[in-house]
């Protein structure tokens, strides 16, 4: 399988293309310094989120059982999946109950985590995404880019092209208007005709047993709304301890997230409509195991708000597929790790470590220390390149000792030889795009040694 | 007092004008400055490739050679930030806190240590400032564009003490520049194409010299400008605060 360094060369190789790309969601980045630098108190509000969030992780179980007692009450069904497996065994089961063969289902990232869709589709169930983003990338079989933005690496005449094959819009149809009518036509109908819909969960209040969806699209609840049956399915570090915490979140939300002081829709469920089933599935997939791993515990504060996505230099020049996993960017790169370390051990060295992710957090994870600590576990556990482990034990050995030093410098620049943008070798990486520095006649230390001592 | 100056291995290496000056401008500012001759890097080449287990000995040897200083300073904000956050010694822990304590990357020395308000330099040119990423975000030489906070620059205020230089504005302030250690190479498409708008950034906006407080950027910035065949160069911030020699061109 291809990591990232492969797949982003490919991506590369049409660079107005990454251009394109980069610029996108830069213009994403822009806006929501605008919207947060319009909030004076905007490095409190961060804090205080991540103070919330230290709360509930620091209590979790606690939180979780007030939840679930407090849905239970409200007529709610809870529902506990130890994983990816038992999330969606839980979720067929209850369509099969109900003897329901379609459903719609609202963008939710922890289902692309737990591969849904395709294991529903092998149970004979048809599944409709109804966001827009996710439509588009669910029509064109390929997974979404952004947590946030599912198909933001697709052009307006690419949709446009998905949108004739699949939807019946007039070839080289590209106005984003008409498109965006198209699918709404063929969605009001998938709407109507669906008897479950299945919804992601932003938070989950502990106070209330209540959960908050936020779209653009209102989607969420045209799904849940029309259906005899509405499924939730969330994270367990989606908590928040009370209702008035979401005065914190909500705020800080999409304008992380686009820019946006709110989206269009925050939808609040609390019990089930008279005749309609509610349920809830509470999922770990591996974030008990994170909480346990006390260096990046912290990633469970995430809200999924893609700002660090959309500041990363590198994930604007690599797109969202070059980290093959369902989230991206940086975020994903400290959260996969943990799901598979072998699978992922490229994410973490996908990064300059420059930083701006975790400036961006709303919830201040440290994820460029993340990234560097993933780097150390990596290696120690062995998924590393055996190669480069012998050439840092040539270079730690070098630079320990003075003397080795300035010979093997002396002797032509050592570290020209040693760095990893070598000299000399055409088939290096540093070469294929830039020169090498001149080499001095003299090192600073030679130079030191002949003027001042 | 006694300063330390530590250069790190690829500027004693590639970039020995830069260490030049940076000794120079701190002697005409009146610091009494050694050079520990046994120096050799700060480890982080290791380190940000996931091997800092085998950093030990380069650690040993940092505290050998500047426990004895009041201040260590480097004209490089990716090594200074290193030492800062990961100089650790099985032989002698209580140096290496104090030294984590007591390294300055030499602006940030300039500007908050000896509290530098006036300089003797001309550098008639425009000029494009590189945040580098961990100088900036790191050890927050300059306010930071994600942030909800007051504007400054340590690099910015010294380059205006200096007669004549014209700071360029730049379409993005503070984006990284892709050399990111062994990211240059392992991710050398993203790496690259990352340099190469860094620079398109300034030479769009007329820049004559891209400057920084860290040679590790200006390096990568430097291999993408010749490849470029352009006349737009590289040079340390030190060179200009010293009163570069107008020549240089």
């Amino acid at each position: 399988m291809k990591d990232h360094a492969q797949l982003s060369e490919v991506f590369n190789k049409d660079e107005q293309r990454v251009d394109w790309h980069d610029e996108t969601l830069w213009f994403v980045r822009q806006k929501r310094d605008k919207a947060s630098h319009q909030i004076p108190d905007w490095e409190e509000l961060r804090e205080a989120a991540s103070q919330i969030k230290h709360n509930v992780l620091s209590n979790l179980s606690n939180y979780l059982e007030q939840f679930e007692q407090q849905a239970i009450n409200n007529g709610i069904r809870v529902h506990w999946a130890a994983d990816a497996k038992e999330h969606n065994h839980i979720v067929h089961s209850i369509l099969k109950r109900h003897g329901i063969s379609q459903m719609v289902k609202s963008k939710s990232m922890l289902t692309e985590e737990c591969h849904l869709n395709h294991y529903l589709e092998e149970q004979g169930i048809n599944v409709v995404d109804s966001d827009l983003g996710e439509l588009i990338v669910q029509l064109a079989k390929e997974p979404p880019s952004h947590i946030v933005l599912p198909c933001i690496h697709k052009k307006k005449e690419e949709i446009g092209d998905i949108f004739h094959e699949f939807l019946g819009s007039a070839k080289g149809e590209a106005d984003p208007q008409v498109l965006t009518e198209t699918a709404r036509i063929h969605l009001r109908n998938t709407f109507l005709s669906r008897r479950a819909a299945l919804t992601g969960v932003n938070f989950a209040v502990a106070e209330t047993g209540e959960f908050v969806v936020c779209t653009n699209e209102g989607n969420a609840d045209m799904g849940a709304h029309l259906s005899d049956v509405h499924i939730a399915s969330m994270g367990i570090e989606k908590l928040i301890p009370k209702r008035k915490d979401l005065g914190v979140f909500l705020r800080l939300l999409t304008r992380s997230a686009t820019g946006q002081p709110i989206t269009t829709y925050s939808s609040h469920f609390k019990r089930p409509r008279p005749g309609q089933e509610m349920h809830i599935v509470l999922v770990d997939n591996g974030r008990s195991i994170q909480l346990g791993r006390e260096d990046f515990r912290n990633s469970l504060k995430c809200i999924r708000c893609g700002a660090c996505m959309n500041t990363c230099p590198v994930y604007r020049r690599s797109g969202g597929h070059s980290y093959h996993t369902a989230v991206a960017g940086p975020i994903g790169s400290i959260l996969a790790p943990n799901l598979d370390m072998k699978q992922y051990a490229d994410l973490p060295f996908a990064s300059t470590l420059c930083g701006s992710c975790s400036n961006v957090c709303p919830v201040k994870i440290d994820i460029h220390e993340q990234l560097y600590k993933w780097r150390q576990v990596i290696i120690k556990e062995g998924y590393g390149d055996k190669k480069k482990a012998a050439a840092m034990q040539a270079m730690a050995y070098t630079l320990s000792s003075p003397k080795i030093y300035r010979i093997a410098g002396k002797a032509g620049r050592w570290v020209m030889k040693h760095t990893p943008f070598a000299v000399g070798n055409p088939l290096n990486p540093w070469y294929k795009q830039r020169d090498m520095p001149d080499a001095p006649k003299e090192s600073f230390g030679e130079w030191y040694r002949k003027n001042r001592e | 007092m006694r300063v330390g100056l530590f250069i790190p291995c690829y500027v004693d290496q590639f970039y020995p004008n830069a260490a030049i000056a940076t000794l120079e401008l701190l002697e005409k500012l009146g610091v009494t400055v050694g050079y520990p001759a046994q120096q050799t890097c700060c480890g982080q080449p290791m380190a940000n490739s996931g091997y800092e287990h085998l950093t030990g000995g380069c650690n040993d040897l940092f505290v050998d050679n500047f426990a004895e200083f009041d201040y260590v300073v480097s004209p490089s904000g990716s090594c200074a930030l290193h030492i800062k956050e990961h100089l650790h010694s099985h032989n002698n822990e209580e140096a290496a806190t104090g030294i984590r304590k007591k390294i300055y990357e030499l602006t940030e020395f300039l500007t908050d240590v000896l509290k530098v308000e006036k300089l003797d330099a001309k550098f008639p040119h425009r000029v494009g400032l590189h945040q580098s990423c961990h100088g900036q975000r790191g050890l927050k030489l300059a306010q930071m564009t994600e942030l909800t906070a007051s504007p400054f620059s340590k690099p910015g205020s010294l380059l205006g003490m200096v007669e004549g230089v014209e700071l360029v504005p730049l379409n993005r302030a503070d984006e990284c520049c892709g050399f990111g250690g062994t990211f240059c190479v392992a991710e050398e498409a993203v790496s690259a194409k990352m340099g190469k708008d860094r620079v398109a950034d300034h030479i769009q906006n007329g820049a004559e010299y891209i400057t920084a407080a860290d040679l590790s950027c200006l390096m990568h910035m430097e291999g993408i400008l010749k490849r470029q065949k352009s006349g737009v160069k590289v040079i340390h911030i030190a060179e200009i605060l010293n009163g570069v020699k107008e020549t240089v061109a």
